[in-house]
This record gives structure tokens, sequence and C-alpha cells, in this order.
């Protein structure tokens, strides 16, 4: 009878918790951006990039700036940098930003020219949950580098 | 019966895992001590009080620093436009009798909610921008939650930024005041909860995974994140009662109104935070 | 809603310097996955491409997907070697574009 997920919910009910914690908590979970349909995996990612880029991606050379732990998952700073001259010899074409939890991994592709003079850019992002943010640089010979990083998206709580 | 025995069993166990755990705990930094870390909390305290800011992860702090990259003053640009903008049939913007408004609304908005002697009633600003529309403009009030109203109220409380909050609370403003401090350590809803509870009680502490603020009022309205949008601290309000399974106030109500007018004398002293962005 | 985007750019900088620019443009960023309150999923309705032109040129460009936050936000460096104009543009899944641009002085 323990074994049953169910019962354990019931058992060690929220109030329980609540008491033996000491804290009133009110947990509205969910609430995110998917609404219950299949999410990416990262599988399903990595085939995705693997339709755009082709080729077979090495690691390094790009560093992915995300908090470790995501206030809210609506809105997560993220930057992006390439290690790259940046000259019209060898600089970054393109690099394209997926997340392997999200409801579609695509999040958004930079076309970047030289320019820019240095391969760093900033955004924000939607996280419907904790996951891996992967990003694939493609450099002006054709060569692929990859990057990738964990950030914990916290549910619950009155903010989430 | 057997239930009942698994249950206590189950909860007994709980507990004392719990307590293992918080026994361990001394060694490890509690939540609230690793964020007073950044040396950019310091601004944001004045003895006891903490804002919202001390309670935000580094990431959201950032936002709200560079008021370039916090979003909330998409709306600010909509509140500065409608400064000089000419409405209503007296032909009048507010700037025709405010002048530049970062000089004549300097310190105003620190003093918000305002006993009003013509109108005889506790006006938060929100009011107070309406009854100008209204009487001196001819002008067709704005909706409480409207872009309009939140980057006007934005943008003239940005005007007191980094001046303490100031509200008077004695003379025709008491009576508001303690129907505001009536309101706030209220039980109500299915979970019984009064505001007091949470923020007065358990600040500091993990609300599952957030970190429990003080519900301090000075930084609003707000761009919040879950929102996705600059708020009224009306509208957060209402998602506090709606968690606690609570009927809630609409904006702008008496209830609410006397709530603010206690809670921005919680936070007295504390610098105005305007537009603040939290979580 | 105000439609004027938010856009920073110095307004000079020495010859072959590396200038940071950011945007902000206010907009709901509506995913297509949210259901509405008669229960009806709310068409997709994003911004999905950003565009820096400097001299007429192209420097920059971004594809966006629903999963880019609402209110988009980008940062990013350009260095500068003459003096010019920089364009924006913001078009929605509607093909509606939202253009601003900002001068440069370079000495």
């Amino acid at each position: 009878m323990l074994e049953d997920t169910g019962e354990k919910r019931r058992v060690l009910g929220r109030r329980d918790i609540l008491k033996a914690a000491g804290v009133g908590v009110m947990a509205i979970a969910g609430g995110g951006l998917a609404s219950g349909s299949a999410f990416a995996t990262p599988e399903s990612t990595a085939e995705a990039l693997k339709k755009i880029i082709g080729t077979a991606a090495k690691a390094g050379k790009v560093t992915i700036k995300l908090p470790e732990i995501a206030e809210n998952g609506r809105t997560v700073p993220i930057t992006v940098s390439v290690d790259s001259p940046m000259t019209s010899g060898d600089y970054v074409k393109t690099i394209i930003v997926m997340a392997e939890g999200n409801p579609n991994p695509e999040v958004v592709n930079f076309n970047l020219t030289p320019a820019l003079g240095k391969a760093e850019i900033s955004t924000r992002m939607r996280l419907g949950k904790t996951q891996n943010v992967v990003a694939a640089a493609v450099m002006s010979d054709g060569s692929v580098y990859t990057g990738k990083k964990q950030v914990k998206v916290t549910i619950g709580g009155c903010g989430g | 019966m057997k239930r009942t025995i698994i249950r206590v069993t189950v909860a007994v166990g709980a507990s004392v895992l719990l307590a293992a755990c918080v026994a361990a705990a001394p060694k490890e930094k509690t939540a609230l001590e690793k964020r007073l870390e950044d040396p950019r909390v310091k601004n944001y305290i004045v003895g006891e009080k903490m804002t919202g800011y001390v309670f935000a992860t580094a990431a959201t702090r950032t936002v709200q620093d560079d008021d370039f990259e916090n979003p909330a003053f998409l709306w600010v640009d909509i509140g500065e436009e409608n400064w000089s903008k000419v409405d209503g049939a007296a032909g009048k913007s507010c700037a025709s009798c405010h002048g530049d408004a970062p000089d004549s609304m300097k310190g105003v908005g620190a003093t918000y909610p305002k006993y009003s002697g013509e109108t005889k009633k506790l006006m938060a600003l929100q009011h107070r921008i309406n009854w100008e529309r209204e009487n001196r403009m001819k002008a067709k009030p704005w909706k409480w939650e409207s872009d309009e109203m939140l980057g006007m109220t934005a943008y003239v409380k940005l005007q007191s930024r980094g001046m303490p909050v100031n509200v008077k609370i004695d003379g025709p403003a008491k009576p508001f005041y303690e129907a505001g401090k009536k309101f706030y350590n209220q039980r109500r809803g299915m979970l019984d909860m009064a505001c007091a509870n949470c923020h007065v009680d358990y600040p500091a502490t993990m609300i599952r995974s957030n970190l429990l603020s003080q519900g301090m009022p000075n930084g609003f309205p707000t761009y919040r994140l879950k929102w996705q949008k600059v708020g009224s601290l009306h509208r957060r309000f209402r998602g506090c009662n709606k968690q606690v399974r609570a009927a809630p106030y609409k904006q702008g109500t008496d209830e609410y109104t006397n709530l603010e007018l206690f809670l921005m004398d919680r936070a007295r002293d504390l610098p105005m935070e305007t537009p603040s962005v939290r979580m | 809603m105000a439609k004027k985007p938010r856009i920073k750019v110095p307004k000079s900088a020495k010859k072959g310097e590396q200038i940071q620019i950011k945007t902000l443009i206010s907009h709901k960023m509506e995913t297509g996955r949210r259901k509405g309150k008669d229960g009806k999923l709310i068409p997709r309705m994003i911004i999905n491409n950003f565009s820096c032109k400097f001299g007429g040129k192209e420097v920059f460009s971004a594809d966006m997907y629903p999963a880019i936050a609402a209110n988009p936000y980008f940062a990013f460096y350009v260095t500068v070697d003459k003096s010019g104009t920089f364009e924006f543009a913001w078009t929605d899944d509607k093909g509606k574009t939202v253009t601003a641009s900002k001068d440069i002085a370079v000495t």
C-alpha cells in the first residue's frame, strides 16, 4: 500500500508537510508554457539540430551563460558567446539555440557577420522546466561547435 | 484504522527526516544569507526591513539594475509620453499644470496613498490621477490595470526613486490606516491565512521553491516575470488573496487602498524602488 | 502600449571601437499553446525576426521562436569604423514590421 504513490501523496499531504516544516505554503504548480502536450527531449533536440547543421559537431568554443536557478521560467536571461576572432576570414556565421525540455526545441537563431567584432549575444528566453540549453555555432569554414548548460527552473510558491 | 496508522507512521517518519535535515542545516548558509552576500542589496535594507530586491535572485536584480534592460521602462515611456499629451475637453495635459515631472513629481509618489480633503477619501496615486483627469482635464478616467495607468503611476513614482517611503498615517488618515492593519491581520479564505501569517511570521523561509519576502510595496508598479508585464500592487493583492483561496477584491477598492497605506507604512524609510523587477 | 522600441546605441565612438547595442520592444510573444478564457487556443503571434543594419548592410539578425520571452530584448556588439546609421526592424507573424534608427558619429 505504501508503494502506491497516490496514497503516499495523501498520507504525506501538503498540510502535513506544512505542519512539519512550520511554513504556510500555497502551491500553484504548473501554469507554465506547455498545455500538457509532448515536450522536446534531448534526442529530438539533437535530431532537430542535426537537420540544420548536418555535420557532426565538436564540443567547445561555445559558452552559455544562464542563471543556475531561474526564478521564473517565463523570462530567463541568457548570453551566448563563441570563441572566434570575428575577422572576415574567420567568423561565426550562425548560432543556434535550442532547449531540450521545452514544447519545441527551437529558441532562436542568430545570424552574425564579421562587423560585430565579438560573438557575444544576450537575450531572454522561456524555459518550461529544468533542462539543458544547447547552442551550436556554425563557423565561416563550415565547422560546428556546441555548448550546453543546465538551468533549474523553480515551480511553485507564490511567485511561480 | 490501518490507514490511519500508516498515515501517522509516515507523518512521524517525515517529521524525523525533516528534523534531521534542520539539525544538519547550521553548516549550510540559509537562502537569505546567500542572497545577502551580494553587495548590491545593502541599499535595499533599512534596519530589519528588506525590500523584495533582497529576496530576488541575482539574475532578477541585474534586470532591475539597468534602466535599459529593465522592461518596466517600456511602460515608463508610455507614462512620460502621456504626461505632456493633451487629453479631454479642457484641452490640458498633466504638464499644463505640473510642468516637468522630474521637478514637480519629485517625492510625490513616496507619500501615497494619501488622504484628500477634497474627496474626504484615502486616495491611491491611481485615484488621484483619475480624479485630475476627470475634474481638471475633463478626460476619461483610465482603467486601473491599463497600460496608460500603469505607465503614469510608474513614471510618477520613478521621480521618487531612492527617496524614503513617507506616508501620513495620523490625523484624518488614521482610520484608513487602522482598517488596513485590520485587513492585514485578518485570516481569510479556505486556507484561513492572513497576510501577516506569511509576511510577518515566515519571511526568509522557503515557500516551496521560492524565498518568501517581507511583502514590501515600495517597488510597485513592478515588472513581474510571471506576468511578463508591469502590474499594480492591487493586482498582486488579488494574487495573494486567491492563493489563500479567498475571494479577491477589485483593484482600487477601499479595502485594497487601506491595505496599501498600511503596507507603505510598514515600508517606511525603505527607498522607493519603482519600477522594480520581481519573479 | 507604446509602439516605440527602446534602443541604446552610443551617440559617438572612436574608429574601430567595439560598441554594445541593446534593444527592447514590447510584445506579448503569444506562443500559440496558451488557452484563452473560452478554452480555445490563442493563435501564435510572435515577432519572428529582428534585424540590425549599418550603412544599409545587415550586420546582425535573429530568427525567433515562441521560446523567446515577452518583450524581446537583445544585446550585441558591433565594431564601428565610420559614422553612419543603424537601422533596426522587428517583423511579426503577420508580416508587420516596426522600424527604428539611430545615428552614430565615429571619429
